[in-house]
C-alpha cells in the first residue's frame, strides 16, 4: 500500500480511504485473533456454514420424502441411521443437516431485516433532530418494551405460516436496541468537527448520513447483527417449536415439535429431542461469542469476555 | 427466556441511559433552596415518566385489539366447529359476543370495558375473560416470582465473584457456562430435563413429576410439599436459561467500578478483600443492576410461555398458547395487553426508582 501511495504523489481520496479501511481492517482482525473464545466460534460458524452449503450433496432428496422413507419409525440410533429415524423412518441425522439451511438462512434474514430497520431508523433520528427525531424515538421506545417474543407469536399467528413470516416476525420485533445504539453513535458522530466541515462545504442530508455517519456506525452495526443471528435463530425455533413456522419446511424447532408430538418425551426417546436442540444452541453459542468478541475488540472499555 | 437474548441484555443498559439523557433539566435559580428544587424537579420527572408509561399502555390496548382481528378467518364458525348451525344460531352468537357491530364501534367498547378490568367472554370457555386469567395468575406469578428470586441471587453473587477475581479460571468457567445455557432453547432444556428426570432414562427413575402443579390428592402441609415437588424442573429450566443475563450485567458493571480511588481507599485503611468487596465495590455496581432486575421481572412473565406450556404449568402462558390455538381472541388480547402491561409498568419503576437509588442521577 505505502508503494502506491509513494509511486503516484496524486493519490485520489477515494484510494487513500481504502487503503486506510484495509489497514483498519487488519488491526481489527490482529485484535481478533487474540480472542479464543471469539475464534473458535468463527470456526464453529465456519463448519456449520459449509454443511449448509453442502447439505443437498450430504443429504439425498430421498431421504426426506415422508412416503418413501427408507427405514421404520421411530428406530432407536443403529450404524445406518445414526440418529435414529422420525416417525416417518426418514434418518434424523439427515434432517438435521438439512435444518441447518433453515436456520442458517432464517437467522441470516431476520437479523438483516432487524438490523437494516435499526440502522435507518437510528441514523435518520439521530440526524433528523426536531419532532422527526423525537417521534420516531418515542414509537422507537415503545416497541422497545414490547415482550419480543409475544409480539412475534402474534405476528406469526396472525399472518400466514411461511418462512418469509417467520423472519418477519423477527425483524420486525427486535430492531429497537440497535435503533437505539445506532442513534447514539450518530449523535456522537455528528457532533465532531468534520460533519460541519462537510456541512460548510455543501454536503446534503443524504451525503452527510451515507458518506460520513454509516461508516463509522457500521462496525457497531457488524456486531448488532451478530448477536441479532443468535436471537434470531433461538426465535425461530421456539415459533416453529409452537408449531407457527412452514410446516412443509425441516427446521430444528419444527424437528423438536415432531419429537413432541411423536411422544418422544413419554416414551424416553432422547436419542430424537437432544440432537436439534443441541445444534440450535452450538450455532446460537458461536454467533454469541462473535459477537462479543467483536464488541470487545471494537470497545475494550465493556470488559466483556477478557 | 433465552429468545429474547441479547438485546434484553442491551436493554438494562439502554434502560440506564434513558435515565441519565432524559432526566430533568437542572432547575432555574430558586429561592425554595436545593432540596426543595431537587424535589419538585424528581416529582416533575417521574410524573413524565408516568405519562410515557400511560400513552404506552393505551398503545398496547390499541394494538391488542387491531392486531388480532387480522387472524384470518370468522371467529364464530371457528366456534362452532363445522357443526350444522342455521343462520338465526349463528346471528344469535355474532350478537352475544358483540361481532355484530361495526368494528368502530367493538373498538370504544373494548376500550371502555377494558379500563374497567372486564375483557369480555372467553370464546372457548364461555367465561369472562378476567375470570380465566385471575384463576391462572396465582401459578404464574409463584413459577416466575420462584424462578426471578432464585436466578437474580446466583447471577448477582456469581457476577461478582467472576468480575473480582476477573480473567480467572473461576471466572472463564462461569462466563462460559453462563453463556452457553443461555444459547439453549428453554422449551429444550425443559423436555430434556422431563426425560432424565421424570420420565426416567435406563436406571435412573422417574424423581420428579412430568407436569401440572399439583397432584390432587393433598390438604394441608402435604400440598404445599407436592406443589414445590411439582416446581422443581420449571424453575430449574427457568433459572438455567435466564441467569447468565444477570451474571453478565453484574460482572461488567462492577469490572467498571475496580480501580475506583474509593476501592484504594479502603484497602489502604486495611480491609479485608472480600469486605471491600461485599460492603463498597458490590454495592455501588448494583445501581445498573436494578434496572435490569425490574426489566427481568416484566419479561420473565411473558418468557416463561414455552417453560409452561413444556411442563403443562396452569398459568397465563399456557393459557395464552391454549387461547392462540383456537383463536379465542377476547382471551388473547387480554394476555397479549396483560404481558406487554407488566413489562411497561416494570420498566416505568426502575425508571422512577433509579433516581432515588442513585443521587448523582436526575437530581
Amino acid at each position: 500500500m505505502t508503494t502506491t501511495t509513494d509511486a503516484a504523489p496524486p493519490v485520489s481520496p477515494r484510494a487513500l480511504t481504502w487503503t486506510r479501511r484495509r489497514h483498519a481492517v487488519a488491526r481489527f482482525w490482529r485484535q481478533y485473533r487474540g480472542h479464543r473464545a471469539g475464534l473458535a466460534g468463527l470456526a464453529v460458524l465456519a463448519l456449520i456454514a459449509l454443511t449448509a452449503l453442502a447439505a443437498p450433496l450430504l443429504v439425498g432428496a430421498g431421504s426426506l420424502s415422508v412416503t418413501a422413507a427408507p427405514g421404520g419409525p421411530l428406530e432407536a440410533p443403529s450404524a445406518e441411521f445414526p440418529l435414529g429415524t422420525d416417525q416417518f423412518g426418514r434418518s434424523l441425522l439427515a434432517l438435521l443437516v438439512w435444518g441447518t439451511r433453515v436456520s442458517l438462512t432464517v437467522g441470516l434474514l431476520a437479523a438483516f431485516l432487524s438490523v437494516a430497520i435499526g440502522t435507518l431508523v437510528g441514523i435518520t433520528a439521530g440526524h433528523f433532530k426536531g419532532w422527526y427525531g423525537n417521534i420516531i424515538m418515542r414509537i422507537t421506545d415503545w416497541f422497545l418494551v414490547m415482550p419480543t417474543l409475544v409480539l412475534a407469536i402474534a405476528l406469526a399467528t396472525v399472518l400466514s405460516r411461511s418462512l418469509w413470516t417467520t423472519v418477519l416476525a423477527i425483524g420486525v420485533t427486535t430492531w429497537p436496541t440497535t435503533a437505539r445504539l445506532v442513534r447514539a453513535q450518530t449523535l456522537s458522530v455528528e457532533s465532531r468537527p468534520y460533519i460541519e466541515r462537510s456541512k460548510a462545504l455543501g454536503g446534503g442530508h443524504g451525503h452527510i448520513m451515507s458518506r460520513h455517519v454509516l461508516p463509522n456506525v457500521m462496525p457497531l452495526v457488524l456486531a448488532q447483527t451478530t448477536l441479532v443471528i443468535s436471537t434470531a435463530i433461538l426465535t425461530e425455533a421456539t415459533l416453529a417449536f409452537l408449531g407457527l413456522g412452514d410446516p412443509t419446511i425441516v427446521s430444528w424447532g419444527g424437528l423438536l415439535q415432531d419429537a413432541r408430538e411423536a411422544g418422544a418425551v413419554s416414551s424416553g426417546n432422547w436419542w430424537y429431542l437432544a440432537p436439534p436442540g443441541l445444534a440450535i444452541a452450538v450455532v446460537a453459542l458461536a454467533f454469541t461469542l462473535c459477537g462479543r468478541t467483536i464488541e470487545t475488540v471494537l470497545n475494550p472499555k465493556l470488559g466483556v469476555s477478557r | 427466556m433465552s429468545t429474547e437474548s441479547t438485546p434484553a441484555l442491551l436493554k438494562g443498559a439502554a434502560g440506564v441511559d434513558a435515565v441519565r439523557n432524559d432526566g430533568p433539566a437542572p432547575a432555574g435559580p430558586s429561592a425554595r433552596g436545593p432540596r426543595a428544587r431537587s424535589t419538585t424537579a424528581y416529582l416533575r420527572y417521574a410524573a413524565g415518566k408516568l405519562a410515557g408509561a400511560a400513552v404506552s399502555l393505551f398503545a398496547v390496548l390499541v394494538t391488542s385489539f387491531f392486531l388480532f382481528r387480522l387472524i384470518p378467518g370468522d371467529p364464530v364458525k371457528q366456534m362452532t366447529g363445522g357443526r350444522q348451525v342455521s343462520t338465526e344460531q349463528i346471528a344469535a352468537m355474532r350478537k352475544e359476543f358483540g361481532l355484530d357491530l361495526p368494528l368502530w364501534q367493538q373498538f370504544t367498547e373494548y376500550c371502555g370495558k377494558a379500563l374497567t378490568g372486564d375483557f369480555g367472554t372467553s370464546y372457548q370457555f364461555r367465561a369472562p375473560v378476567m375470570d380465566k386469567i385471575t384463576e391462572a395468575l396465582p401459578a404464574t406469578l409463584l413459577l416466575t416470582g420462584t424462578a426471578f428470586v432464585i436466578y437474580t441471587a446466583i447471577g448477582i453473587w456469581l457476577g461478582a465473584r467472576s468480575a473480582w477475581r476477573n480473567g480467572s479460571a473461576g471466572d472463564r468457567f462461569h462466563t462460559a457456562f453462563a453463556l452457553t445455557l443461555y444459547s439453549v432453547p428453554s422449551f429444550w432444556l425443559g423436555l430434556l430435563l422431563i426425560i432424565t428426570l421424570s420420565v426416567g432414562i435406563g436406571p435412573i427413575p422417574g424423581l420428579f413429576p412430568t407436569g401440572g402443579m399439583e397432584s390432587g390428592s393433598e390438604s394441608g402441609f402435604a400440598y404445599v410439599l407436592d406443589v414445590a415437588h411439582h416446581l422443581v424442573l420449571p424453575v430449574l429450566t427457568l433459572v438455567a436459561v435466564e441467569y447468565a443475563r444477570t451474571l453478565l450485567v453484574m460482572r461488567s458493571s462492577l469490572l467498571d467500578e475496580m480501580g475506583s480511588d474509593y476501592l484504594t481507599t479502603a484497602r489502604a485503611k486495611g480491609l479485608r478483600d472480600d469486605l471491600v468487596r461485599r460492603r463498597h465495590a458490590v454495592p455501588n455496581a448494583m445501581l445498573p443492576t436494578v434496572t435490569l432486575l425490574f426489566v427481568n421481572l416484566g419479561n420473565t412473565v411473558a418468557g416463561a410461555i414455552l417453560v409452561e406450556t413444556v411442563f403443562s404449568w396452569p398459568g397465563l402462558g399456557g393459557l395464552f398458547y391454549q387461547a392462540l390455538s383456537v383463536p379465542d381472541l377476547p382471551l388473547v388480547q387480554a394476555l397479549f395487553f396483560i404481558f406487554a402491561a407488566a413489562v411497561i409498568l416494570m420498566n416505568t419503576l426502575a425508571d422512577v426508582i433509579y433516581p432515588l437509588l442513585d443521587p448523582r442521577v436526575g437530581r
